[in-house]
């Protein structure tokens, strides 16, 4: 069963209108397809309409939609089912929130990493939501010199509510992971694409989001706060959420006109989580051109390009 | 949030005013309520001669501490916010800088200098916890990146006097990408083969301590800071039960192996000193 938002409730209805106008034609054998194509006309705009008028807060519930692909979905249709994963950290443990091994693109190997949300409530609790523990961040830096060493590109994909605020994770140095791995993608000496597919909250998210191209899907967000947390500190209450999406400028188009990402990446016209199959035709395309342009460049060059990028992001007088 | 309180009115003296307070006035530890008069106060550099308790100071007085003679240069000291995203909360952003500002005497939440100690060459960015809780914005960025390339270009060592609540919410996604910045830039230092020591002093918390200060080539403390990635509210929101005593306090991050040692501010400068000649001699 599809899930639909309460902005999105329009385009419900038109679309249970099809479904029963394909049986009412097949199960009594009239040719329905001038109604049906009618049908999908008007569902067409209305989808248009829905998605063309999105706040920053519809965005942002978009990012979390249950139906989204998250980044095993995304592994499985790059590579056509040729992914290796790899686990563990080497030192306390596999965390499953966090996802990663070698992987084929039409025949070219790349490491792929991800934060990983469950698909069902079981799944949902074995991911930990999508909230690694410091073992994620150090696996995922494992894989990444791994890619390093045997200079294989490296594609992160960004979903997360967080890094998980346990006690363990503290006591394992939560915050020296993530400072660690910001610290080595800057130097990494092979190509890093990372690309926001859902939530990209603050350090969680930068904890494998520094790369040559930071792109973001286009009904993603990425800030330094979730807007529930930020109205919560800022003004002190849970109830100003979608103003403080507003403030924060968190969609894919505010951090792309402030320069603080590389590229949005246009969703399918209902959304990636309506039509994943057509997304992930877009992202292996994307994908594939960033890595030949980066191989491009040298090495060096691109390390000194990935600094110098993010020395620039800032505004003072 | 100063540690200390005028024991007459009971309000609380922001410590970077030390000048401004009158000679004599009696003050009162926070922790074991010992009554000192300000000036031996000061002369212990804040800390309570009866029970060790470090109280909180700010760039200014660490940098009278550890610079010899408290002679020092600063960079860049004049760089101030912008408002690149027109920030309203409760209050608007750029009447909460100014109003800062105006309070403190301070431009931002980080002051970078230049100096010797013992004669070695040495570039501090330290921050003043007074200033938007030691918040990290663009300016914090910006100033700890000039202090990089300044000890790069005349082959100094770099400290990082952390002291912060974590990144500026009203800066948003450019206050995040700091953590990038200053790492990439320590990624310099590094390849300059310049000792970085970060000192975590109370409290260092969120985005600043996910990324610089703990990426000392050491890491060293104040004793009893706060030192965290999410604070105790929110870690115990979470586990839904009490903390153990002394959690995410320096004894305990040194205990799970994330320092490298525990100093008292009053032996900072004697402890610093050796650090850099054994890097740099
Ligand atoms: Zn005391």
């Amino acid at each position: 069963m599809s899930t639909y938002l309460d902005f999105e409730e329009p385009l419900k209805s038109l679309e249970e209108q099809i479904a029963q106008t394909k049986e009412l034609g097949e199960s009594t054998n009239v040719d329905m397809s001038e109604q049906l194509a009618e049908l999908e006309q008007v569902l067409q705009e209305k989808t248009k309409e829905v998605f063309s008028g999105l706040t920053p807060w519809q965005r942002v519930q978009l990012s979390r939609h249950p139906d989204r692909p998250y980044t095993l979905a995304y592994i499985d249709a790059l590579t056509n089912g040729q992914f290796i994963e790899l686990h563990g950290d080497r030192s306390v443990k596999d965390d499953k929130a966090m996802v990663g091994g070698f992987g084929m693109i039409d025949g070219k190997s790349v490491m792929l990493i991800g934060q990983q949300k469950g698909i069902n409530t079981k799944m949902r609790q074995y991911r930990n939501f999508g909230m690694p523990n410091p073992e994620g961040y150090r696996k995922a830096l494992r894989l990444m010199k791994l890619a390093e060493k045997f200079n294989k590109p490296i594609i992160t994909f960004i979903d997360t509510p967080g890094a998980f605020p346990g006690l363990e994770a503290e006591e394992r140095g939560q915050g020296e992971a993530i400072a660690r791995n910001i610290y080595e993608m800057m130097r990494l000496k092979v190509p890093v694409i990372c690309i926001i597919i859902g939530e990209g909250a603050s350090g969680g998210a930068l904890g494998i989001g520094v790369g040559d191209k930071v792109v973001m899907l286009e009904n993603t967000w990425y800030s330094v706060i979730s807007p529930e947390s930020c109205s919560s500190i800022l003004w002190r209450s849970w109830n100003f959420k979608e103003t403080a999406a507003d403030a924060l400028k968190l969609t894919s188009t505010d951090m792309r006109k402030n320069g603080l990402v590389d590229e949005v990446i246009p969703e399918p016209s209902n959304g990636a989580h309506r039509n994943p199959e057509e997304m992930f035709q877009v992202v292996k395309a994307k994908i594939k051109d960033y890595i030949s342009e980066l191989e491009k460049q040298d090495p060096d060059k691109r390390v000194e390009d990935r600094i110098e990028k993010f020395c620039q992001m800032g505004v003072w007088k | 949030m100063s540690w200390f309180k005028r024991s007459k009115e009971g309000i609380t003296t922001a410590t970077s005013d030390k000048k401004e307070v009158p000679e004599g006035l009696w003050v009162r530890c926070s922790n074991c309520k010992t009554l000192f008069t300000s000036d031996d106060l000061a002369h212990n550099n804040y800390v309570c001669d009866r029970c060790s308790h470090h109280e909180r100071i700010g760039s200014e007085e660490y940098f009278q501490l550890i610079f010899d003679d408290g002679n020092y240069t600063e960079i860049a000291a004049d760089l101030t916010s912008g408002d690149p995203l027109e920030f309203t909360d409760t209050k608007k952003y750029v009447d909460r800088v100014s109003a800062t500002q105006k309070a403190t005497g301070l431009k931002d939440a980080v002051r970078t200098a230049k100096g010797t100690i013992d004669g070695q060459k040495l570039v501090i960015s330290a921050m003043d916890f007074q200033f938007i809780g030691g918040s990290m914005g663009s300016v914090m960025g910006e100033k700890i990146a000039r202090g990089i390339d300044e000890a790069i270009k005349t082959n100094a060592a770099f400290m990082i006097i952390s002291k912060s609540g974590g990144a500026r919410m009203m800066e948003a996604g450019y206050s995040l990408m700091q953590m990038a910045k200053v790492s990439g830039k320590l990624g310099q230092l590094s390849e300059a083969k310049l000792p970085y020591i970060s000192y975590l002093t109370d409290p260092t918390t969120g985005g600043v301590t996910a990324s610089f200060a703990m990426l000392g080539d050491i890491n060293i403390a104040e004793p009893g800071a706060l030192i965290a990635f999410a604070g105790p509210r929110v870690v115990k929101e979470t586990i839904g039960r009490d903390l153990p005593d002394g959690f995410q306090t320096s004894e305990f991050l040194l205990e799970h192996g994330f320092l490298d040692f525990i100093v008292d501010r009053t032996e900072i400068k004697q402890k610093l000193s050796l650090a850099v000649k054994m890097f740099m001699s």
